[in-house]
């Protein structure tokens, strides 16, 4: 159990966090759970890439266990690529709230209906 | 909260030893921890701090929008200009080896100036991104 | 060295250096002309790349001249190569046309954002297949995705937001599934390369991280290439987009992931394990003939023609996953010729339907939705346009004459060649459907009388009818002259399948 410890709180955190963009109709909600399992990810390229015992990878007489380093340069990567998405979300979410009024996903389904009726309406007119 | 006299006090303390500290981040990343990112971000957390002081009307004013889509462009210019001198002076693309008169020289000056490129396109995304949520909405002045 | 060498990197690069140049230029009319400049001038690299590969095989490119496998590889072949050509040959058509485009559907002050965005999302595409190295794959998918939500973003309808905002949260689960797949071969294989991953994959690929991996990779590339039932962000961003951005997409987007998609089944993975031994070639064909009916079924009761043809989209994207399941040198080709045919045509229609828009849209108004009762009689004063989308309409029914004929033909053949007859009945009746929505557009187009208050006016202009009608050319040029499409493709599934029986 504890030999997993890693990959449990891995699997914990990929699971919530997708629970939670198909569960909450909130977009800042769903960001953040979008976030969650993104952060899974890094978990799960960073733990197996440390050895207990091993130090930075650089070479030295003195050592001879070093840690790969070669997961926390794609996980910089990663987090990079994870931030963008978030800001840019966050982004789109403030638009959203400002053309709609409302960051609730059914609440803007329903004004979208609102207006797709009315174009209906207008088209038959 | 410009007049608040703590605030201004510690401002004026902080914000020069923030960006001091954002410059050794930056040229010790050769060495030890740090680099680019990590200094683009201490740097754009001293103008945001500086923003949250004196408003973010004067940080504009300051720091202007212009010239932080400047560093945004700029930075990966910076970047894929290491490249193309890699490739000019007859290695491949990114190939630091041939910067320098040796090949150890030629990677630190190669990952020194790709750092540059670094820090000065994440510390302006990091303002652009501050500017563009603070400018939405009710403006504080 | 000479410069023909590093062609490889510069494919990438000049695209790359566009876009912060154009946010530098901060003037639409400066930035339109260094990107449309790095868009061309790629597309005759691409061309040359897909000599260099005719001529002396694949090409292999050490970025930062670090050996492949311990760095990045860009390594081309005779499928990525064909890539290239499509993905910059229609860069270098759309690019063009958004000068014109734009101009009523994006703010002006927006407009050098637009062309430094397009420039990314070129990069991105270009950078996905070129490179031989699996996360740099992703890096590549995530440039291409975030300055797509931003594209998407631009529209003038409001529901251009929401649309790119679904985008952004399924495009991200998507990348992130592709991250997780690529992290299960990595820790199992120790190795990013895909070229050096193939021996290794052979040996773990049974066991469950190995079988992990492939399900996330699986179901990761499917939500970028909107396979069916993962679709459902597609429409709405096809819609809601501007014209161009459409055009650009439905050509080049998911047609790329799916290249990614070849590329991890057919090298990584190797057909001869995924094919027979899995059940994925039934999943497969099931998925692909539920694309085929489904979307092409609800396609005919669209009343906005962008979303009819974004439902058409996801329609012929089912063909090409059916032409993979058949793991047969003619099935595959059909998939590879069937990418290139659609993307051809379908970027000409997108491209029309958005001359169809901008004549619709008032100075004041919002774009308004290209339904069927507004593009009444609309041959009359556009026949260019019409007959345009007419002819790409007939390529996505498969007309003997258009390039859609022969990829199905293609299909066919490997259909019969596996014995499986009641497939080329299915093929077949699905194009019928796709006869029925083409023929909404004519029925109304040609044959309705123009609603009696509209004013009159004339054919859509010159700067935005060339590039659709260099497309529509294509369409017609490569139904008859196949020796570019066939010969690639065909050469192309020699080298990815390995399951000669």
């Amino acid at each position: 159990m504890l030999a997993h410890f890693s990959n449990i709180i891995t699997v914990f955190l990929m699971v919530a966090g997708l629970f939670i963009i198909i569960a909450r109709g909130n977009l800042i909600k769903k960001l953040i759970g979008l976030s969650l399992f993104q952060t899974s990810v890094y978990l799960l390229y960073i733990t197996p890439g440390k050895l207990i015992g091993g130090t930075a990878p650089i070479i030295s007489p003195q050592y001879t266990v070093y840690s790969n380093p070669l997961p926390h340069v794609l996980i910089l990567t990663a987090i990079v690529v994870g931030v963008a998405t978030l800001a840019l979300g966050l982004a789109l979410a403030v638009r959203i709230r400002e053309a709609y009024g409302s960051i609730e996903e059914d609440e803007i389904l329903e004004r979208d209906h609102g207006v797709e009726a009315e174009e209906a309406k207008e088209a038959r007119s | 909260m410009r007049n608040d006299l703590v605030l201004r006090v510690v401002g004026r303390l902080m914000i020069p030893s923030i960006l001091i500290f954002a410059l050794y981040v930056q040229f010790h990343g050769d060495f030890g921890p740090g680099g680019g990112f990590q200094a683009g971000v201490i740097v754009a957390a001293g103008i945001v701090f500086y923003a949250l002081i004196y408003g973010v009307t004067a940080t504009r004013r300051l720091v202007p929008d212009c010239v932080v889509e400047t560093m945004v462009a700029s930075g990966v210019l910076i970047y894929a200009g290491v490249g193309l001198a890699g490739l000019l002076l007859g290695g491949h693309y990114l190939d630091y080896s041939v910067l320098g008169h040796d090949p150890v020289h030629g990677q630190h000056r190669g990952i020194f100036w790709v750092e540059v490129g670094v820090a000065t396109t994440v510390c302006g995304v990091m303002l652009k991104i501050f500017y563009m949520f603070t400018s939405r909405g009710n403006s504080e002045d | 060295m000479s410069l023909a060498q590093h062609l490889p990197a510069l494919q990438v690069v000049l695209p790359l250096i566009s876009a912060p140049l154009a946010v530098l230029s901060r003037r639409a009319g400066l930035a339109f002309l260094i990107v449309t400049a790095a868009a061309w001038t790629a597309f005759a690299i691409a061309i040359a790349l897909w000599l260099q590969v005719d001529l002396s095989g694949p090409v292999s490119y050490p970025i930062g001249n670090w050996e492949p496998p311990w760095g990045i590889e860009y390594r081309l072949d005779r499928l990525n190569s064909f890539m290239l050509v499509l993905v910059s040959g229609m860069a270098a058509v759309v690019l063009p046309y958004s000068r014109a485009s734009i101009e009523r559907e994006i703010p002006q002050e927006s407009h050098y954002l637009f062309y430094a965005m397009l420039g990314l999302c070129l990069t991105g595409l270009l950078g996905m297949s070129i490179t031989g190295d699996a996360f740099n794959l992703f890096v590549f998918l995530e440039i291409s995705s975030l300055s797509t939500y931003v594209l998407i973003a631009m529209g003038r309808d409001r529901r251009a937001l929401t649309a790119a905002y679904q985008y952004l949260i399924m495009g991200s689960i998507g990348a992130t599934f592709i991250v997780i797949g690529i992290g299960f071969l990595y820790l199992m294989t120790g190795t990013l390369n895909l070229a050096d991953m193939v021996d290794r994959v052979a040996r773990i690929e049974n066991s469950r991280p190995g079988l992990a991996a492939l399900a996330f990779i699986t179901v990761g590339v499917s939500l970028k290439v909107a396979l069916a039932p993962l679709h459902q962000w597609l429409p709405n961003a096809y819609t809601y987009a501007p014209s161009s951005v459409s055009a650009f997409l439905a050509a080049t987007a998911t047609k790329v992931a799916l290249y990614a998609l070849i590329r991890f089944y057919f090298t990584v993975f190797g057909d001869a394990f995924l094919f027979e031994k899995l059940p994925l070639p039934k999943m497969m064909l099931v998925l692909s003939l539920f694309a085929m009916f489904f979307a092409n079924f609800i396609a005919i009761f669209q009343d906005n023609l962008k979303r009819l043809f974004a439902y058409s989209s996801i329609g012929q994207i089912g063909y090409i996953t059916l032409g993979l399941s058949f793991d047969s040198i003619d099935g595959v080709a059909a998939s590879i010729m069937h990418l290139f045919n659609h993307g051809v045509a379908k970027g000409a229609i997108f491209l029309l339907v958005g001359a169809i828009v901008a004549r619709l849209t008032t100075r004041q108004s919002a774009p308004p939705a290209p339904g069927f009762d507004r593009i009444a009689g609309l041959a009359r004063s556009m026949p260019w346009t019409c007959f345009g989308i007419v002819i790409g309409g007939l390529s996505l029914i498969g007309v003997p004459g258009t390039a859609g004929f022969i990829s199905k033909w293609y299909l066919v053949l490997a259909a019969v060649d596996k014995g499986q007859w009641w497939l080329v009945g299915a093929i077949l009746f699905s194009s019928l459907l796709a006869v029925a929505y083409v023929w909404r557009f004519v029925e109304a187009a040609y044959f309705r009388a123009p609603p009696a208050g509209r004013e009159a006016f004339g054919e859509a202009s010159l700067s935005l009818l060339i590039p659709a009608w260099l497309l529509v050319g294509a369409t017609v040029w490569f139904g008859i002259d196949t020796s570019f499409t066939v010969g690639s493709a065909i050469e192309a599934a020699q080298q990815l399948v390995h399951n000669h029986k």
